[in-house]
């Protein structure tokens, strides 16, 4: 029997190796942004926030704050050496124009056919879209990270999406906390399964069609 | 050089006609002109049609706001027209309250739209939004074998912009991630106040430093001590 136990730091570990030096790579807020702090040393990404700059950095240490260097979330950061600044239209001239190697960004729902809702709920909840279209449009790779249940036991991974739809087809990869999954065909691809899963738990526990491969194997995250 | 009038914010708030569409720079009320903005609170102004990427942030639990939230509080628009109200409850509220009309534009379209209006197109083609809630009552248009949305171009009445430095001409350089939307802003608006925080003579600023060149810039007015923003 195993119990499902919310690891967001696996999910952040996982992605984080999937990288390689000279990436451009956009967080989103929440769970992708704690992606960046495990890129392994020997892998230079470049980090880019939507909000008007490349180089992005850690945050700084308390007091050094800077009230016009912030991150999307509005949280203050840094700049490292050889960053630049500019204005939106650029920023999403970047994204758009296909100047992003991946987006990773939080989930709602997202399904086997690469359908992504994370903006609206309606009635609820209704944050909007920030700049997450542009980014499911305009990235060469679209990785979805999220936790693989919610508190109430429902597959975040779904055969379709019933929320409003932030990107149609768009999500290449997702990884949650007991796997990693590509979405090839309208079907999700298990490649890795993080121990103690099993991919028999995962397929019982998943609302989608998921296709074991043989080259499917177990990941330490 | 043709120098601009420096006024006051409470001026700069009395330029702001009821009905009119205003621009306000900022993200999430990062390089918002929050001197111009507490004028206008202060003014009562209301239904006024908002253009800003978001409503900026209220947290009433820790009393904290910047940007627009306080202008959002205090009912002054009839419509805002935004990429992200997720940090400011009190749109939400008067969305729901049926008190406010929220369009939410993908932050990139917003961009493009604000950049297009200044600079003299009629919209743009953007394939953002193809599929969604986004594309409904929009053209679509099949060019060089993709689909794409016509969003079309997004002017203002006045717009209310923040910059870190200008001479008196009125020539503009931003502050780091501050500057986000207010170059845009400061093309696509009738009337330009540029709310800054220093002010030097003509010539001091590298002309191959301008960010936003004086032709768009009508009025100059010094940020508060202390200003949020």
């Amino acid at each position: 029997m195993i119990e499902y136990v919310e690891n967001k730091e696996n999910i952040a570990r996982r992605i984080a190796r999937i990288f390689k030096t000279g990436d451009v790579v956009n967080l989103g807020i929440g769970l992708p942004t704690l992606v960046g702090n495990f890129v392994p040393e020997d892998v230079t990404v470049i980090l880019q926030s939507e909000n008007g700059l490349i180089g992005l950095g850690p945050a700084p240490a308390p007091g050094k704050e800077d009230k016009d260097l912030t991150n999307a979330g509005a949280m203050p950061v840094s700049i490292l050496p050889g960053g630049a600044y500019f204005d939106s239209a650029t920023s999403f001239g970047i994204i758009r124009g296909g100047h992003v190697d991946y987006t990773v960004l939080g989930v709602l729902e997202v399904d086997q056919e690469g359908n992504l809702a994370n903006y609206k709920i309606p009635g609820k909840m209704v944050p909007g879209m920030g700049g997450a279209m542009d980014l499911t449009t305009g990235s060469r790779v679209v990785i979805a990270a999220t936790t693989h249940l919610e508190k109430s036991g429902a597959s975040k991974l779904k055969r379709r999406c019933s929320l409003p739809l932030t990107a149609v087809r768009e999500v290449d990869i997702v990884v949650t906390d007991v796997g990693y999954f590509e979405i090839l065909g309208g079907k999700y691809y298990l490649r890795e399964y993080f121990e103690p899963y099993t991919p028999d738990w995962i397929k019982e526990h998943t609302d989608a069609e998921i296709v074991v491969g043989e080259d499917c194997k177990p990941c330490f995250c | 050089m043709i120098t601009k009038p420096i006024i006051s914010a409470a001026e700069a708030a009395a330029m702001v006609k009821t009905g009119q569409v205003v621009q306000v720079g900022g993200f999430l009320g990062c390089g918002s002109p929050d001197s111009v903005l507490g004028a206008l609170v202060t003014a009562g102004i209301n239904n006024l049609v908002l253009v800003c990427n978001d409503t900026s942030v209220l947290d009433e639990k820790k009393q904290r706001s910047n940007g627009v939230a306080d202008l959002i509080k205090a009912a002054a628009f009839s419509k805002v027209i935004v990429s992200h109200i997720g940090t400011n409850p009190e749109t939400q509220r008067q969305m729901n309250a049926g008190e406010l009309e929220v369009v939410l534009v993908p932050q990139g379209t917003l961009a493009e739209r604000i950049r297009a209006a200044g600079c003299g197109l009629g919209g743009i083609l953007t394939p953002t939004g193809v599929g969604t809630e986004v594309e409904q009552g929009k053209q679509k248009l099949l060019v060089a074998d993709r689909v794409w949305l016509l969003e079309e171009a997004l002017p203002g009445d006045v717009g209310l912009i923040k910059a870190r430095k200008a001479d008196k001409a009125g020539n503009l350089v931003y502050s780091k991630t501050a500057r986000n939307f207010n170059p845009l802003m400061a093309m696509a608006c009738k009337l330009v106040i540029a709310e800054v925080e220093e002010l030097v003579e003509i010539g001091e600023i590298d002309p191959d430093h301008v960010h936003t060149p004086s032709i768009f810039v009508d009025y100059l007015v010094m940020s508060r001590e202390g200003s949020k923003s």
